[in-house]
């Protein structure tokens, strides 16, 4: 039962072949058992959890059951859950419970589903490897010495793991797709807009995106309806008709056009991570789609950029931490300045403070023209690339990452090599896009190998057809790590 | 651009956040790496480029002004480091 689907286990609890909380009790026992071999939850109650499984199968008998009532996903530690510890994988918020829940958590209960606990993940979302977190680093299922990928590295090794049959995730510069790509599961961002990030502690607000963590394309939509939707409480969230995604899953692929970008396909791809891409695109093919160059000329500034907007909005949004209000305070201090500077010296890990460094550089007097704003009209030309682009296509392709999934410790050295991670996701959040990584193979180590698909705005539906129809013919996706089965 | 010692410690008072003369030094080549990968931007003539912040053309909504929060102080309280008389403690400021 841990390898269903939420699509299976919906099924399964409307014929009532089995109830939530067995369901439910059967995943809590995995987590118990082998959580830490991998060390993908920071928070785990079991009492609180099995109470929501017991509340689902209560509404499933009165009859107001929904399609997700009583299915167990894994919540992201980035959401405010009321009730819960959400320490963001920070100490400056280790003994934080949320007294409110996200949109997307209230979402989630809305539809009945059941928080399995909270998941590891690079601390503030800053990380592309989750060995940041101050609980901890991850594990890849696939190889134990090996990392996730970040910043969801917790959801998607949970996923991956079959410890949770889908979890929440954020993706800023790629942190749902990149892990997504590493454990071989699936993972996308939407549209920035259609998921609130109102109780979603902020990283970057311009680019910050909850979605969908799952191991089929189905799921995937299945969880974005649950989580989709407008929050007049968050400024930038879409007021627009609700959606379901699952609406196109059984098209034809017959006549999709397919735009590879020569930046997707240059020098910094692994050689085994592009055999396994063209595999994909072949099949593409032969399941009648056909392919046509495209360009993205300013791609390559996409990693500059970020690293300008990304830390500078992040000083901004870090200086809620105070410790006046909530969260970390230290225990000594002369006067307001130093409680200040001690509290957030001891709070913050090395790489947020690096970034907020950073941030505060870019943003301060006499440098914001020339590397804010210049970021900003920088960001405007790689977004106008893609719009070109899907003139003469309907999805974009290429590699998810640049390699598998490395070694623990392999990029602590230099961030600069962490942040090159992201060179492929990236471009895709400064313009706002939906994205997503989909498994397609893996190298001769058994490492996979992730397929990202770009869209254009509000495309999800469709891109969630064109990889549910791959989903049909192959199924790299069923694949499960040795000794997870 | 060559950023010194000078710079890190004025930044992290900016940032409030406390560094010692170790830890501005070992940031230092970290910090040279980066903004090297940021130079790479200054390449690109952006004269005639407007800034983009946000993806769709929307401009931030307005609503009625009127109350629409409700009175939760001691739950909020409840998660402070230090709290009096439902206020939050802090030292003192004023001299």
């Amino acid at each position: 039962m841990h390898d269903a689907t939420l699509k299976q286990l919906s099924d399964a609890l409307a014929a009532g072949r089995c109830s939530s909380v067995e369901i439910t009790q059967g995943y809590l026992d995995r987590i118990r058992s082998s959580g830490a071999e991998y060390n993908c939850f920071i928070t785990v109650d079991e009492a609180r959890t099995l109470a929501q499984a017991r509340a689902a199968d209560e509404r499933r008998a009165a009859g107001h059951a929904g399609p997700l009532t009583g299915v167990p996903i894994a919540q992201k530690d980035i959401f405010c859950a009321n009730g819960w510890r959400t320490t963001c994988g920070s100490r400056m918020l280790a003994n934080f419970v949320a007294p409110y829940d996200a949109h997307v958590v209230e979402r989630c209960d809305a539809a009945g589903m059941v928080n399995l606990g909270k998941t590891n993940m690079d601390e503030f979302a800053m990380g592309s490897s989750n060995e940041t977190s101050y609980f901890g680093l991850v594990r890849n299922p696939w190889d134990k010495a090996r990392v996730p990928g970040g910043s969801s590295g917790g959801s998607a090794a949970a996923v991956a793991a079959r410890l949770a049959p889908a979890a929440t995730g954020t993706d800023t510069g790629g942190s749902i797709r990149q892990p997504a790509a590493l454990t071989g599961i699936c993972g996308l961002k939407p549209t920035y807009g259609v998921c609130s990030r109102y109780g979603m502690i902020a990283f970057a607000s311009s680019l910050d995106q909850a979605g969908p963590m799952a191991t089929t394309a189905e799921d995937l939509g299945l969880l974005l309806n649950a989580m989709a939707g407008y929050d007049p409480r968050d400024s930038t969230s879409l007021e627009r008709a609700p959606e379901d995604y699952t609406r196109l899953l059984g098209q034809p692929l017959a006549g999709l056009r397919i735009g590879l970008p020569k930046q997707f396909f240059g020098e910094g791809a692994a050689p085994e991570v592009l055999r396994a891409i063209e595999a994909a695109l072949a099949q593409y093919r032969a399941l009648g789609a056909t392919t046509v160059d495209v360009d993205l000329p300013n791609m390559g500034l996409s990693v500059p950029v970020y690293y300008v907007l990304a830390p500078a909005e992040a000083s901004s949004n870090l200086g809620r931490y105070d410790g006046v209000r909530y969260g970390h305070r230290a225990a000594e201090y002369r006067d307001l300045v130093d409680m200040y500077e001690k509290t957030r010296a001891e709070g913050f890990g090395p790489e947020v403070k690096r970034r907020i460094l950073i941030g505060t550089y870019v943003l301060s007097a006499g440098y914001y023209d020339a590397y804010y704003i210049r970021a900003q009209k920088l960001r405007r030309l790689i977004a106008e690339d893609f719009v070109q682009a899907f003139k003469q296509c309907d999805v974009i392709m290429g590699p998810t990452s640049p390699s598998t999934a490395f070694e623990i410790g392999a990029k602590a050295a230099d961030p600069v090599q962490m942040y090159l991670s992201d060179i492929y996701t990236i471009a895709v959040n400064l313009a706002g896009l939906p994205g997503m990584s989909i498994p397609c193979g893996f190298d001769c180590a058994g490492l996979p190998v992730g397929l990202q698909i770009v869209g254009d705005y509000f495309s999800e539906a469709r891109m969630l057809n064109v990889a549910h129809q791959y989903q049909q013919a192959t199924d790299w996706h069923r694949r499960v790590p040795p000794g997870r089965a | 651009m060559a950023l010194e010692l000078d710079d890190v410690k004025r930044v992290a008072r900016l940032a409030r956040i406390a560094i010692t003369e170790e830890e501005a030094r070992s940031a230092l080549p970290q910090l040279h790496g980066i903004f090297s990968l940021i130079e790479q931007m200054q390449a690109v003539d952006v004269s005639r480029v407007e800034p983009m912040s946000h993806a769709q053309e929307i401009s931030l909504r307005l609503r009625e002004d009127a109350v629409t929060e409700a009175d939760q102080r001691d739950r909020l309280l409840a998660v402070a480091p230090a709290v009096e008389a439902g206020l939050y403690l802090v030292p003192k400021v004023i001299e």
